[in-house]
């Protein structure tokens, strides 16, 4: 931790720079030297936490960014691609969505309530300030084993976290996932998605334009909170992260829903040039972004900064990472209008720079020169680096699977807290907030209506971790696939992907292996399914005392509804058949039911054809008038997609096959549907023709659940698939 | 007819609850808490739910000082219409023109979810088109909807025939599962579930319109 700083800005002696003060800001030697070689000379202490600050893995992407490039980021829907406070998809009719998943997850770990919280706070404000209103939002979260001393308190206290944020300010929680892994034990992950919507011509950018524009801040004041967050999110843990506590934020929904009003109300106005929210490093990073994207110098004057405690330091004020703030570069002759309606909002806003036509970043505090920085070297210079990778080895081959009946593995699943109802999370957010939930989070995508019109948008996340960590380009693939799939099953057409990738290391040659791998999946499976990438965060060093977490890269996706009546949403019914479009089961490498089962993570992880996902999501969308509900087969196979769409009407099931690997292996690119029987033929025909894989497997109703001649009641499944995640997650009186 | 839906900073129902009157055929003002009167020819005021101020006093507590509240009790003062949802269910309490409290949840936690309540009175102007024991699915989304009142007030209410909504598996441990309860004059209704939220089928439920057709035909008929 950088050393505290004086009191008072009479008495502001600004500590010297040393090697010591250099590794505590996490800039190795030879980022160090750069710096000298950039300014000429060596830096001053606020200077050197702006460099820590704006070259950290977090703000930088150093070890990522070379692979993020080979990235599918375009086609014709994308209106704003990666680089942006968030990435901007047209869906017609002068409207965009605008979405991005970002990570919380070494604050959570440290402080879960305001960890999971202020992430959504993040995200949110990365949304808003763009000029869309926020629509939907999803966490996709992994804890560590439920058994580990540390899990119950952090999902307790990050679903508290999300859903005190998310409900108070007013924005649906309609999707997300919840796992639990032993290799999470000390690192759990928050990632947390928003999405809005906007006018395509009425999007706000960050990059400044015209010199001597009044830089505006605006929001809450600016407290010690936070600083040094993102060089702390770029280090791994080890026993001192107790100490670290004072580096989390600390979130106020009440602040952020108003400083939302305002900003689309000013935003509405035409008094704003450009906007950018303080996100990681605060000030530091949001001004130089304004400046960096419009060509442009900022010079800021710290004595205007509104500020929640006496003394604080330049150092401080640059670095904090206060929540419910932004920065924005305003026409000057529309201040008085401006300010009237942050007046309204009875929010901070004040005047605290301009645009300078030099490239300087020039941060001057109590009359004095605090920093004097080469404005466009502080990104453009940032280091870069081609980490040294390996590929990792081929799986081992998954050999002899133990002996299990169909039931007993069914109930292992749903047993397990992994596969059981997540009801005990989203019950805990507010689902329908906003009255246009059509579709909320339980079985596959939610689906939110455009307000005021008949299109919907549909939000899935999605990532299978063991099979990323087996075979990391496969599960990279799968992923996409996934998330292809989820939004197809609802009858939406995948437009747009968010990615959000977790991994430890980078510095280590297998870790990197790792990123390197599942981002040339995702490229590949983005690509073949038109499914580009508009917007995205890394989260590297997701490591604690050397062990790293499994690789996750969280892939979020938006799919649209030209239409309600290309919702399939409904549930079967007595009598429906059930169907597999493409093709049996036959792969457990990999499986949940190993995992979950046996506690076997082995084998190689499913492969993924893309022309077969393709082929098959057309299909089905082609076909949805044929289709009373669908779901997509992911892990837990046909038996757990079976028993959880029959379990989610308060039918049984009976499956036809008792065979192990068709009930519960992993294939890809395929779906379960509920059809009544002409539907059921209309599609069969329609498989005929398209070449397409299509089977039935076995009718709903009743209330027994029959896979092959192994039986059970749904009433004592349901007991055990509704009350395992409380049971794992609860401590007695907790 | 003209509905007056409010706005405290930290509402965020207000929007959803001004689409459900305009729906159902009002003509929909919306006003700013700053306000110290209420619309001309207001018909019926919707205090809607959410976080006003935050909630980080007292739910309501602080809504129930602001200037738009003493336009608010004036007109109730008068015999006009008032309908709180969640918050603004909290704020009515806060503001005394409805009995007793809304405590933390007895799970603690947060519940958003569909519950079906059932009608405990048809003699009021928000449920004249159900019958008593009708049984309505509206969804419930709080932390603070654990209904409390003495025993005195509680006998009143259930002799005045003032309790509205019942739940039918109580969400949060509401005493006598109280889910709505009326004014003296009946003019003046407080729920913890969202009517405004089922009033489309897009929403999966419409149960929630009888309850906006009731208070127009209400209206029409005065």
């Amino acid at each position: 931790m950088p050393p505290k700083c004086s009191k008072g800005t009479e008495a502001m002696q600004e500590p010297q720079i040393t090697t010591d003060l250099i590794a505590a800001h996490g800039l190795k030697p030879d980022e160090y030297q750069r710096i000298l070689d950039i300014i000429g000379r060596e830096p001053s202490f606020t200077e050197l936490g702006i460099f820590s600050a704006m070259w950290n893995e977090h703000c930088s992407y150093k070890s990522s960014k070379k692979w993020l490039r080979t990235l599918y980021t375009e086609g014709p829907q994308v209106i704003c691609g990666p680089g942006e406070n968030a990435g901007v998809v047209d869906i017609g009719d002068g409207l965009a969505v605008i979405f991005k998943m970002e990570s919380h997850n070494h604050p959570s770990y440290i402080e879960p309530h305001q960890g999971a919280g202020t992430g959504v706070g993040g995200i949110l404000r990365d949304v808003f300030t763009m000029g869309a209103r926020p629509i939907a939002v999803m966490d996709a979260l992994s804890f560590g084993e439920p058994a580990h001393p540390k899990t119950a308190h952090l999902v307790k206290g990050v679903v508290e976290g999300i859903g005190g944020y998310g409900n108070a300010f007013g924005v649906p929680n309609v999707g997300g996932e919840v796992r639990f892994h032993k290799a999470y034990n000390g690192n759990c992950l928050v990632n947390a998605f928003a999405a809005g919507l906007a006018e395509t011509d009425a999007i706000f950018y960050s990059a400044a334009s015209g010199v001597g524009m009044p830089v505006v801040y605006l929001g809450a004041k600016t407290g010690r909170d936070g600083v040094g967050g993102a060089t702390m999110a770029s280090a791994e843990f080890d026993d001192t992260i107790e100490e670290k506590r004072p580096t989390v934020q600390v979130g106020d929904p009440f602040t952020e829903k108003r400083l939302l009003e305002a900003c689309l109300e000013l935003m509405a106005s035409g008094a704003v040039i450009s906007i950018q929210d303080m996100g990681a490093a605060g000030l530091t990073c949001s001004a130089v972004e304004m400046g960096d994207k419009g060509g442009l110098g900022i010079r800021l004057d710290l004595d205007r900064v509104p500020v929640r405690e006496k003394g604080m330091t330049a150092y401080e004020m640059m670095l904090s990472e206060s929540q419910e703030r932004m920065l924005m570069v305003l026409k000057p002759e529309r201040e008085a209008e401006a300010k009237a309606i942050f007046d309204k909002w009875d929010l901070d806003f004040a005047i605290v720079g301009e645009t300078i036509p030099e490239d300087r970043f020039l941060i001057v505090h109590g009359n004095e020169t605090k920093a004097d920085l080469p404005l466009s070297k502080l990104s453009s210079s940032a280091p870069e680096y081609d980490r040294p990778w390996v590929e990792t080895p081929a799986a081992a081959p998954l050999g002899e699977v133990p002996v299990i009946g169909p039931m007993a593995a069914l109930q292992a699943l749903i047993g397990s807290p992994n596969h059981a109802h997540k009801g005990w999370v989203w019950e805990q957010y507010d689902t329908m907030v906003m009255a246009d939930t059509v579709r909320a989070p339980g079985l596959g995508a939610g689906v939110v209506r455009v307000h005021g019109t008949e299109k919907a948008l549909a939000f899935t996340s999605d990532v299978t971790p063991r099979y990323v960590k087996a075979n990391p380009y496969e599960g990279g693939k799968q992923a996409v696939a996934e998330a292809y799939r989820n939004l197809t099953a609802v009858g939406a057409l995948p437009l747009a992907t968010t990615d959000n990738l977790n991994f430890g290391n980078p510095e280590k040659p297998e870790i990197m292996g790792q990123l390197v791998g599942a981002i040339k999946g995702i490229g590949e499976a983005c690509r073949a399914l038109d499914f580009p990438i508009v917007s995205g965060n890394v989260s590297l060093y997701n490591e604690t005392d050397g062990t790293g977490i499994l690789p996750t890269p969280t892939i979020g996706a938006v799919g649209l509804l030209t239409s309600l009546d290309e919702l399939i949403a409904g549930q079967p019914i007595e009598g429906d058949i059930a169907l597999v479009i493409g093709g049996p089961g036959s792969h457990l490498g990999q499986s949940a039911l190993l995992a979950e089962a046996f506690g076997i993570e082995g084998g190689d992880a499913p492969h993924v054809d893309l022309v077969a996902e393709r082929k098959h999501g057309e299909f089905l969308r082609a076909n949805r008038k044929a289709l009373r509900a669908a779901t997509d087969l992911s892990d837990g196979g046909l038996a757990l997609a079976a028993f959880e769409m029959a379990e989610g009407a308060g039918l049984g099931v009976a499956l036809d096959s008792s065979d192990i690997a068709e009930l519960f292996g992993e294939d890809q690119a395929r779906y379960l549907v509920a059809c009544d029987a002409a539907g059921a033929a209309a599609l069969e025909a329609a498989a005929k023709t398209a070449g397409v894989p299509v089977a039935r497997v076995g009718t709903f109703g009743g209330d027994r659940v029959m896979l092959g001649l192994d039986l059970a009641t749904l009433a004592e499944l349901s007991k055990l698939y509704r009350s395992a995640f409380a049971a794992a997650v609860t401590y007695p009186g907790a | 007819m003209k509905a007056a839906v409010l706005t405290f900073p930290g509402s965020n129902c207000d929007r959803d609850l001004a689409v459900a009157f305009e729906r159902a055929g009002f003509e929909v003002a919306r006003v700013w808490h700053k306000e110290p009167e209420l619309p001309a020819g207001t018909d019926i005021v919707g205090v809607p739910g959410g976080f006003s101020y935050g909630d980080y006093l007292r739910c309501g507590a602080i809504a129930a000082q602001s200037p738009v509240a003493a336009a608010v009790r004036a007109f109730a003062e008068k015999g006009g219409h008032v309908l709180g949802i969640c918050n603004g269910f909290q704020v009515l309490t806060e503001m005394g023109l409805l009995p007793g409290a809304l405590m933390r949840n007895a799970s603690l936690k947060f519940v958003c979810k569909p519950v079906d309540l059932r009608i405990a009175t048809s003699d009021s102007p928000y449920t004249n088109e159900w019958a008593v024991g009708d049984v309505a699915r509206i969804p419930v989304a709080h932390h603070d909807g654990n209904y409390t009142i003495d025993a005195e007030g509680l006998a009143r209410l259930q002799g005045e025939d003032r309790i509205a909504f019942t739940y039918l598996d109580t969400p949060n441990g509401a005493m006598a599962d109280i889910a709505g309860i009326l004014s003296p004059n009946r003019r003046v209704l407080g729920m913890m579930p969202h009517p405004e939220r089922a009033v489309d089928p897009a929403q999966g439920g419409t149960d929630g319109s009888a309850l906006f057709r009731s208070i127009l035909g209400a209206m029409a008929a005065a």
